[in-house]
């Protein structure tokens, strides 16, 4: 995606070019748009944060003399009667994926100028998060419907429900904040911004599809958090 | 002026075939990671298999749905190489949380004296 030109500079693949681009004397990350590369900035800081939950929860859970909770059985869902064991996290992992996936070719046809694809993509992507965070309020109501508290839980470790509450919460509300972006997005492709350039509304920048694109790093970043969440906190 | 206009010329655009092959390989990945809570498998075998497919599925999101595969180097090693440090830190806590879990056990059950 970075495969634009500048003007009397050369781009030169792999470890060479990365040398030449940062040993230039002018912008290091050449042909990323800026918008682009704070983007990428502040997920490399959300990621730690995230980063540092998710170890936290390790040392918890590590250091606790008392059995931790079986996620298996804690997240399981009663299903006609039967108990199937992390339904519901599954669907969510599911729906995620595809909204990433939806928001994945918003972001191509976003670069191909297909207004209305564009738009129906993020609308798609952005429901689809609508219904994450749906079924994540559900889980919280049927969690603390069963007792777990930040401080105690009927089935274990009592700091099983500070960590479940503060990373799952974290993380919904990256998501809650990238469904209300996505649907003022889907707004912005619809009305046209980015093919009449319109600016924004905090930036004097000319409305293009590379924001689309920004938003789409936003976006898989909250499912690729999930990814690792779903692995640790309800797989392991 | 003309210098930015040369520069937004030309962005290149990806075939869809790609995204749908990275989607379906997520779909099949989540589910091959939900088949290890289903049928149960326990220790060692249950973490590298739950790890594996992780690490699988966060790789391809990076790379390319988020487009890092395409991307300069300069941008790619600037994202990747901070993970080091929290390798690092995994493995500071891992460390601690074990001495901790051993201090605790020691001084419950054995008493301070």
């Amino acid at each position: 995606m970075s495969e634009q030109k500048i003007a009397d500079y050369e781009f030169k693949p792999g470890f060479t070019g990365m040398a030449k681009d940062t040993g230039s004397d002018q912008t290091m990350f050449k042909g990323v748009h800026w918008g682009k590369a704070m983007m990428w900035i502040f997920l490399l800081s959300d990621t730690f944060v995230f980063s540092c939950f998710l170890i936290s929860y390790m040392k918890g859970r590590a250091s606790t003399t008392v059995e931790w909770p079986y996620p298996s059985e804690v997240f399981a869902l009663t299903v006609f009667g039967v108990s199937v064991p992390l339904l519901l996290i599954a669907i969510m992992t599911f729906v995620l994926i595809t909204s990433s996936g939806t928001m994945a070719l918003a972001v191509k046809y976003g670069y191909e100028k297909n207004r209305k694809m564009c738009g129906w993509l993020v609308l798609a992507t952005a429901i689809g998060g609508l219904t994450f965070v749906g079924m994540q309020a559900f889980e919280w109501s049927k969690l603390i419907h069963e007792g777990v508290r930040p401080w105690e839980n009927p089935f274990g470790a009592a700091q099983f429900g500070s960590y479940f509450f503060m990373i799952t919460g974290f993380h919904g509300t990256h998501v809650s904040i990238g469904v209300i972006f996505l649907f003022i997005y889907a707004y912005k492709v619809f009305a046209g911004h980015y093919d009449t350039q319109k600016r924004g509304w905090f930036t004097t920048m000319k409305g293009d599809y590379v924001e689309i694109e920004i938003l789409g790093l936003y976006w898989h970043f909250v499912d690729l958090v999930w990814v690792f969440i779903f692995a640790f906190f309800y797989l392991w | 002026m003309e210098e930015i206009k040369k520069k937004e010329e030309q962005t290149t655009t990806h075939k869809i075939g790609i995204y749908l092959w990275i989607w379906g390989l997520l779909f099949v990945l989540s589910f091959f990671s939900y088949m290890v809570d289903w049928y149960e498998f326990q220790g060692l075998l249950r973490w590298s298999l739950i790890l594996f497919f992780m690490f699988l599925k966060a790789g391809l999101i990076m790379a390319f749905f988020m487009h890092l595969f395409w991307e300069r180097y300069a941008l790619v090693n600037v994202l990747l190489w901070p993970m080091t440090a929290i390798a690092c830190f995994i493995g500071l806590m891992a460390a601690e949380g074990k001495y901790t879990v051993f201090t605790r056990f020691f001084y419950f059950f054995v008493g301070g004296q």
